[in-house]
C-alpha cells in the first residue's frame, strides 16, 4: 500500500492541519517507510486472537454524580486565547 | 564536606534531618548549579524565585517527617503544575499556566518537595533524542553535541548534570529507561495504573506511566514511593497496597529465577552490550539468582505495534488542540480555517506525522486492518510476558540496543529513530514495570544500561534485583564539568 498525495491531503483535511504542497511530499515519504515498518504485523495470524484493548482490564468504577468544583469560571477562562470574561469567543460560525 | 549537588537525594534527605544541611542551602546549591547550565538547555521554565521562597517556609516551620523534606526537584515539562507554565515542549501550550496541579506533583509537594523548574522534553514526549522540542535540543552532559535521550531528555541532563538531585519522567515506549541508559542514570517506569495520570499531558492514554530518574537504585525506591498513590481523579488508577519500596529494598536475590529472552539478541547490536548483558548475567548468577533461558517469540512486532497503538491514541487525545479554550491560536478566515492553520503552526513536524498516523488507522476503511490488528498483536505480546512469567520472578535485558548518538544524527530518518525503543516498547504494551540501571560503557565512554522488567506491581523485586545488581558493578559516570558557564 502507498500513501500518495491524494491521501495526505484526505488525512490532513481529517487532522485539521493544514499542509502546504511542498511539505506534502516530504510527509508522503515518511508515511510510507512508517506505514511499510507497520506492515511487518501482516506476517501474524490474528484471527482467533482477542484484541487488548487496555492493561486495565476492570471495569471502571462508577462514582457519585456530584458537582466537586465551584466557582471556577475564571479559572477556566485564564488560558483561553480570546474570550469576553463570559464565554471563549472563535470566528463567526453562523451567517 | 563535599559539595551539596555532589549529593544522593537520600543522603540529602538524611543531612536536613539531622539538620546538617537546611533546605534553603540545598536549594540554593542546585539552583546556582543550575543557573551555570545554559549550554545544555535542560529548563524549559525557570522556578527559581518562588523555589528559594519555599525552602525558606520550609525551614522557618520544618517538618522532617516527610519524605523529601525541603528538597528541591526540576521536573519534566509534562506534568501540569498549578501557575508554573507548562508547555509539553510545545509551541501550542507555549504560555499555557495550568490552573491545578497534577497528583505526582502534588504527591511531591505533600512530601514537602520543592519544585525549581520544568524540564525540556519531546513535543507531547514524541521523541527518543529531545530534538522535537519546540524550545531546542538537549545536550547530554557526557559529551558535547551528544543527545540525551528522550523523551524525558532535559530530565535525564538535568540529573546527569546534577542540576537537580532526582527528577520525574514519563514513558509511553521508553522515554524514562532510554534518556537513564543514555546518561548513566537510574530510570524506573512502574506498572501501569501504579502512579497517576492526573495532570500529566497525555499522549497514549493506555501506554503512559510516570517514573522516577535518580542517581542510584535508593534514591529511586524512596522517590517512587512518593510518587505512587490511588487516585480516583484517574480511572485507570490501580487500588492495591503499595508497601514501603526503600524500607523493603534489599540485595538478596538468592534463588530468584531471571529470565533471559533469545530474541533481544538483535543483529548489529554493538558487542559491548553483549558483553555487559553477560556480566550482568554473571553477577545475578554470583549473588544466589537462577538464569533460565525464555522466548518472547513475538518480541519483533511490539514496534509496529506501537507505531498504530500510540499514535491513534495520540491523534484523539491532541485533538483538544483547537486554538479555542487555551494554547496557540491563529488567524483563520473562518473557523474550520482557524483550527487547521493553529494545528500546522502550533505542532511540530513529528507531532504532526504521528497525529496523521493516527488519524489514517482509525480512519474508516483502515480501523480492522491497522487498528484492531495492533490491538490482537498487543495481546500476544503480553501473552508471552505471561507465559514467561510462569518461569520467572524477572527479565534481565540491554536497555537500549545503542549508546546515546549524536545530534543530528537521527532526525531524517524517523523508522531509525523508533529502533531505539526497540528493547522497551514491548514493557509498555504488556504494561509491566521496569527499571533501567547504567551498568557499563561503550568504546566511546558512553554509559550503558540493564533492564531489568518485572511482573505487574511488583516493582519491589525489580527494585531488590537492580540493588544487588548495582553493589556489584560499580558503575561511575564520567562527567566533567565542560558544559559549565
Amino acid at each position: 500500500m502507498t500513501i500518495d498525495l491524494k491521501t495526505v491531503k484526505h488525512i490532513s483535511k481529517l487532522s485539521r492541519i493544514s499542509i502546504d504542497d511542498n511539505k506534502a511530499k516530504k510527509l508522503s515519504d515518511d508515511l510510507n517507510s512508517i506505514f511499510k515498518f507497520i506492515e511487518k504485523l501482516n506476517e501474524l495470524d490474528t484471527k482467533e486472537i482477542e484484541p487488548l484493548t487496555s492493561i486495565a482490564e476492570t471495569n471502571l468504577k462508577l462514582r457519585k454524580d456530584e458537582i466537586k468544583s465551584k466557582n471556577i469560571r475564571e479559572d477556566i477562562l485564564k488560558n483561553s486565547p480570546e474570550d469576553n470574561k463570559d464565554f471563549f469567543v472563535v470566528p463567526k460560525v453562523v451567517e | 564536606m563535599s559539595n551539596i549537588t555532589d549529593l544522593k537525594l537520600f543522603d540529602l534527605v538524611e543531612k536536613i534531618k539531622k539538620k546538617d544541611l537546611s533546605s534553603k542551602e540545598v536549594t540554593e546549591a542546585f539552583i546556582q548549579r543550575s543557573q551555570k547550565s545554559k549550554k545544555l538547555n535542560t529548563y524549559i521554565t525557570e522556578n527559581f524565585e518562588d523555589a528559594l521562597k519555599n525552602a525558606k517556609k520550609f525551614d522557618d516551620k520544618p517538618d522532617f517527617n516527610k519524605k523529601l523534606p525541603g528538597i528541591p526537584l526540576a521536573v519534566k515539562d509534562l506534568f501540569c503544575t498549578n501557575n508554573i507554565r507548562t508547555t509539553a515542549g510545545s509551541k501550542i501550550l507555549e504560555n499555557f499556566i495550568p490552573t491545578y496541579e497534577s497528583t505526582v506533583t502534588q504527591n511531591i509537594l505533600n512530601e514537602g518537595g520543592i519544585i525549581i523548574g520544568k524540564l525540556n522534553c519531546d513535543e507531547f514526549a514524541m521523541g527518543s533524542s529531545n530534538e522535537t522540542s519546540y524550545f531546542g535540543n538537549v545536550q547530554n552532559p557526557i559529551s558535547e553535541n551528544l543527545v540525551p535521550g528522550g523523551s524525558s531528555g532535559g530530565s535525564s541532563s538535568s540529573l546527569a548534570a546534577k542540576l537537580t538531585p532526582a527528577t520525574i519522567g514519563t514513558d509511553t515506549g521508553g522515554s524514562i529507561r532510554q534518556p537513564a541508559s543514555f546518561t548513566g542514570t537510574v530510570g524506573l517506569k512502574p506498572t501501569y495504573g501504579s502512579c497517576s495520570r492526573y495532570g500529566i499531558v497525555a499522549f497514549a492514554s493506555s501506554l503512559d506511566q510516570a517514573g522516577p530518574m535518580t542517581q542510584d537504585v535508593k534514591d529511586c525506591a524512596l522517590l517512587f514511593q512518593v510518587m505512587s498513590s490511588y487516585d480516583n481523579k484517574d480511572s485507570t488508577s490501580v487500588e492495591f497496597n503499595r508497601g514501603n519500596y526503600l524500607k523493603d529494598l534489599n540485595d538478596n536475590i538468592k534463588g530468584k529465577k531471571i529470565g533471559i529472552p533469545k530474541q533481544y539478541r538483535v543483529d548489529g547490536m554493538p558487542k559491548e552490550i553483549d558483553e555487559l548483558w553477560d556480566k550482568g548475567i554473571k553477577i545475578i548468577e554470583s549473588n544466589g539468582g537462577e538464569i533460565v533461558e525464555i522466548s518472547l517469540p513475538n518480541t519483533n512486532y511490539a514496534l509496529p505495534a506501537y507505531y498504530i497503538v500510540a499514535p491513534a491514541e495520540a491523534s484523539s487525545n491532541l485533538a483538544r488542540y483547537d486554538g479555542v479554550k487555551y494554547g496557540f491560536r491563529s488567524k483563520g478566515i473562518n473557523l474550520i480555517d482557524m483550527y487547521e492553520k493553529t494545528r500546522s503552526e502550533g505542532f511540530g513536524d513529528e507531532v504532526k506525522r504521528r497525529i496523521m498516523i493516527g488519524t489514517y488507522v482509525l480512519s474508516s476503511g483502515y480501523y480492522d486492518a491497522y487498528y484492531l490488528k495492533a490491538q490482537k498483536v498487543r495481546r500476544l505480546i503480553k501473552n508471552d510476558f505471561d507465559e514467561a512469567y510462569k518461569k520467572v520472578d524477572a527479565i534481565l535485558t540491554p536497555s537500549t540496543p545503542s549508546s546515546a548518538f549524536k545530534i543530528g544524527e537521527k532526525t531524517n530518518d524517523p523508522v531509525s529513530m523508533y529502533l531505539n525503543d526497540i528493547f522497551t516498547v514491548p514493557i509498555n504494551l504488556a504494561g509491566l514495570p521496569a527499571i533501567s540501571i547504567p551498568a557499563g560503557h561503550d568504546n566511546k565512554g558512553y554509559p550503558l544500561g540493564l533492564q531489568i522488567i518485572g511482573k505487574a506491581f511488583n516493582e519491589q523485586n525489580i527494585l531488590n534485583i537492580a540493588y544487588s545488581i548495582e553493589k556489584n558493578i560499580n558503575f561511575k559516570n564520567n562527567i566533567n564539568d565542560w558544559w559549565i558557564n
